[in-house]
């Protein structure tokens, strides 16, 4: 079915997402921390190319952004308007010059998914925020990943005494409702930490916390394949532990690895987001599509500027991808 | 039976061993609720020492355990500072809700899921087939937590449905039957996030477990004997297919009571999630204990639930044990 065609797809979208995040200083327009307190909530600037007297222009342009006299909304101030520049050089808001894949000159600005409550660009605060949700959910995979492999190879290979302390402890994390258990551990790290600090530390929690999941998978499958009849035979021929973990047995869960990390890797960006929703992961200013969706917590934001919807659509879209990844590779 | 009681005791020893483990990590937490205090110019060092030392915060961990081993056998759960009154007075009435909210949804749930996994079984091809396949699929990829909001935004777009809460303005003057129903008005909104985030897995699973019965021998015997389809299914199929999915309704509880988290807070019903976000966001840690020790009783409760429920239903299982 459609499904077989969408894993290259889906692996290509997923690849370009991460390569956006990376290249975020380079595609966002502006700081994500520079404010415009004079333009909060300022809807998706409109590109045109068509002028006031009906020529077309191939360069699009924009028009300023101004407050309607009423007070309510904004308007576009058409006595003047301003081309859109590519690869421009631009004053940082940190002072620094760097290129800009786009942008346009002052006194006008481009905000192509609008303001935030500050005035602040979503483009470039989504840009910048996906930076630390698709990475602590990428990093948090790697390490929960890693942990389960190691702590479920140790404990099906060797068996016994070393199988039932690390399943016994496997149960205790398994005891409670995965959500509930991120928040218990959270709730014993400091609140108020810098956003790098935040960054390292809900990796750490995320990945730390669910490798029962994993190692029970991993165990189990260790336990069958060391049975088999060829790593019997090895073992026969003297084959150290180490070799035929490595040789005969690891190999036979590299399949299993990359499925589990297609279907976990979701799952912890969302746990970032989720965390960072609720004031417990990445804080203001820093960008994070967490707490870019908190402010959806207020009524007037939920139902008035739907573009402040913004990650989460991209979360929804990244959630997809990797949806259709984890089907292909089940197939 | 008796692996039943053994299934109980095994749940009440995890349920110490999470609380001990807790306990251990709380230990470990830089500052308590205390420690907030100190930035405060007006409050002395000594007082807070003081307050520390009623509380029994200066003991050594195992006495603190002991300590609190006694008070849960006594109800109390420990003491909130930031309350100022035992845990378990705040957490009974939230776990209730919390109770009330997923038994609602895991039952919605599963009279959705079970007819309509068993109706896809029959139909293996087909445009049915197809767009089921596309919905459940595009209800799995979809964040529970973009699913709360977005219902969310609904309700408050429309006013159909009251944005929020547990109970309106004035519940105290309504009547009994009026009360209810204004319950039942809140629960629609967590409700319908919750059913919509787990019943597309448990479809998809039934209708895998019912499509392998409907492959089986004695089905096909069955058929041949010129049963008709509909009783093949309900009255042969299903039952054979009970087992893994009650192992099934086991395993999907703590992704039902996680989902109830991130919704109750989100639409603000006040369960034990809401509670459990306060309590650590003051850091009042015998109030974060609560939560976790009950939603890892409601999730052992679950579990038993569903040992007896597969006793009961599958005979292959009394004859083993």
């Amino acid at each position: 079915m459609s499904v077989r065609a969408g894993l290259p797809v889906a692996l290509a979208a997923l690849t370009a997402v991460h390569l956006a995040a990376l290249a975020a200083p380079f595609l966002s327009p502006y700081d994500p921390t520079e404010q415009n307190r004079t333009l909060p909530y300022a809807p998706p600037t409109r590109l045109h190319v068509i002028d006031g007297e009906g020529r077309l222009h191939l360069r699009p342009f924009v028009y300023r952004m101004a407050r309607r006299g009423d007070g309510e909304g904004y308007e576009e101030d058409r006595r003047q308007s301003y081309p859109v520049l590519f690869l421009a050089r631009a004053v940082d808001f940190g002072g620094a010059a760097r290129v800009h894949f786009f942008g346009v000159e002052e006194p006008a600005r481009v905000f192509l998914l609008g303001t935030d409550g500050f005035g602040r660009d979503q483009l470039s605060r989504l840009l910048h925020g996906a930076r630390i949700s698709l990475f602590a959910g990428l990093l948090a995979t790697a390490l929960s990943l890693g942990l389960g492999w190691l702590l479920g190879t140790v404990a099906g290979y060797y068996g016994r005494w070393v199988d039932s302390v690390l399943m016994r402890s496997a149960e205790l994390f398994l005891a409670l409702p995965w959500l509930y258990l991120l928040f218990a551990v959270r709730a014993v790290l400091p609140l108020r930490v810098s956003s790098g600090q935040a960054f390292l530390l809900l990796v750490l929690l995320i990945g730390l916390v669910d490798w029962a999941r994993p190692a029970r998978l991993f165990r189990g499958m260790v336990l069958s394949a060391r049975e088999r009849s060829y790593v019997l035979a090895a073992r026969g021929f003297g084959a150290s532990d180490l070799y035929l973990i490595r040789r005969h047995i690891a190999p036979q869960t590299f399949g299993l690895l990359l499925t589990q990390a297609a279907l976990v890797a979701p799952q912890y960006v969302l746990a970032e987001v989720t965390l960072s929703f609720l004031g417990l992961g990445v804080s203001e200013p820093t960008a994070s599509w967490g707490n870019m969706l908190a402010a959806l917590q207020q009524y007037h934001v939920l139902v008035s500027y739907w573009w402040m919807w913004a990650p989460g659509l991209a979360l929804l879209a990244v959630s997809l991808a990797y949806y259709a990844v984890s089907e292909g590779l089940n197939r | 039976m008796v692996s039943l009681a053994r299934r109980a005791l095994h749940g009440l020893l995890l349920l110490l061993g999470v609380s001990l483990l807790s306990f251990v990590l709380l230990e470990l937490a830089p500052g308590d609720y205390f420690s907030e205090m100190r930035l405060d110019p007006r409050i002395s060092e000594t007082t807070v020492r003081e307050l520390r030392a009623r509380y029994g915060l200066d003991r050594p961990l195992p006495e603190r355990y002991a300590r609190w081993l006694a008070s849960v056998a006594r109800g109390e759960m420990g003491y909130s500072f930031a309350y100022g009154q035992p845990v378990g007075r705040l957490l009974w009435p939230r776990a209730r809700n919390t109770l009330l909210l997923t038994a609602t949804s895991t039952a919605l749930s599963w009279l959705l899921a079970v007819p309509l996994g068993a109706w896809w079984a029959t139909r293996r091809r087909g445009a049915a087939d197809a767009g089921l396949a596309v919905l459940t699929a595009a209800l799995l990829a979809l964040p529970d937590l973009l699913l709360a909001l977005g219902l969310l935004l609904v309700a408050v777009r429309t006013g159909w449905l009251p944005a929020g809460g547990m109970v309106s303005l004035g519940h105290e003057e309504m009547g009994p039957a009026a009360r209810v129903a204004d319950v039942a008005r809140h629960l629609v909104l967590p409700v319908a996030a919750l059913v919509l985030g787990t019943a597309p897995m448990l479809v998809r699973y039934v209708r895998a477990a019912v499509a392998e019965t409907l492959d089986a021998p004695f089905i096909r015997a069955a058929r041949a004997h010129g049963l008709p389809e509909r009783r093949l299914l309900i009255r042969h199929a299903l039952p054979a297919a009970a087992n893994p999915l009650i192992s099934l309704f086991g395993l999907s509880l703590a992704g039902l009571l996680s989902t109830s988290l991130l919704v109750e807070v989100v639409v603000g019903w006040p369960g034990l999630g809401p509670l459990l976000l306060e309590a650590i966001l003051a850091r009042d840690y015998y109030l974060v204990l609560g939560p976790v020790v009950a939603s890892t009783l409601l999730l052992a409760g679950g579990n038993l639930l569903a040992d007896a429920l597969l006793l009961a239903v599958d005979p292959r299982i009394r004859s083993d044990s």
